[in-house]
């Protein structure tokens, strides 16, 4: 498990990680708050693979390496810019994940609280629909694997942020 | 120019790259994606929807047809994305 992030100075931008690797939310939240006397609100997102009824075996999930990680760091940016955060982290996994487990995970600091859940809130559902992610459910009984389909209200979530600019 | 696929896309096309030299007269999106159609049954059939199939130039989003690939190395192409 890794789980440094490094944000003992002042961050001058978001913090973006792509891993196959587990995260540990509450340590990475310590490491977020530590030392940081302005910051009144965290938010924190995570994003848990569901067992889809008892059905799912697996969540497989593909990505486009280099392109993950720069496009979440564009809208993580644009989040930065337009809110007065003290922080912002994201992290997403891929590979084989199973029900239960760490997907996603977005934290959001300031100095008071509609900043943190709003950049937070940004940041999902645009990476719900612009990150390079890929979701193959591999079902228990063994017979299928099906690529799950985009959900169109993910898209229309985006037209409340019309506003937000880089 | 590097080709990528991903997801059922990529399992169409039956590999997840390619480094190919583009015919001189493929000088946009929109005649890059006819070309590759034109390129055999798996191509036609992996991107036969043009409103699911999504495209990334050197690893930015491209939703105009018309841009230009003139200093582009790397092409994208992938279906409607499921992360978060």
């Amino acid at each position: 498990m890794v789980d440094t992030v490094h944000t003992t100075n002042a961050a001058k931008g978001p913090i973006v990680r792509i891993q196959a690797e587990d995260f540990d939310t509450a340590q990475i939240i310590e490491q977020a708050t530590k030392d940081r006397s302005n910051v009144g609100a965290v938010v924190t997102f995570t994003g848990l693979c569901r067992d889809e009824g008892g059905k799912l075996a697996a969540l497989e999930l593909e990505h486009y390496a280099g392109m993950a990680e720069a496009e979440i760091t564009r809208i993580a940016t644009r989040a930065f810019a337009h809110w007065p955060l003290d922080q912002l982290i994201a992290i997403h996994r891929y590979g084989k994940i199973a029900p239960g487990e760490n997907i996603v995970l977005v934290i959001a600091t300031s100095s008071h609280r509609q900043a943190a859940f709003d950049a937070a809130s940004y940041l999902m559902d645009f990476l719900k629909t612009k990150a390079p992610f890929w979701k193959k459910q591999h079902l228990i009984d063994g017979t299928s694997s099906k690529w799950v389909d985009a959900i169109e209200k993910d898209d229309k979530a985006l037209e409340r942020w019309k506003d937000v600019t880089g | 120019m590097k080709i990528l696929y991903f997801a059922w896309i990529r399992e169409r096309v039956g590999y997840a790259r390619e480094e190919i030299d583009l015919p001189p007269e493929i000088t946009t999106v929109e005649t890059f994606l006819t070309w590759m159609k034109s390129r055999g049954e798996e191509f036609a059939y992996a991107l036969e929807s043009d409103s699911i199939v999504r495209i990334a130039l050197d690893q930015e989003h491209c939703s105009d047809l018309s841009q230009s690939l003139d200093g582009i190395s790397e092409i994208a192409l992938f279906p409607p994305m499921t992360g978060g």
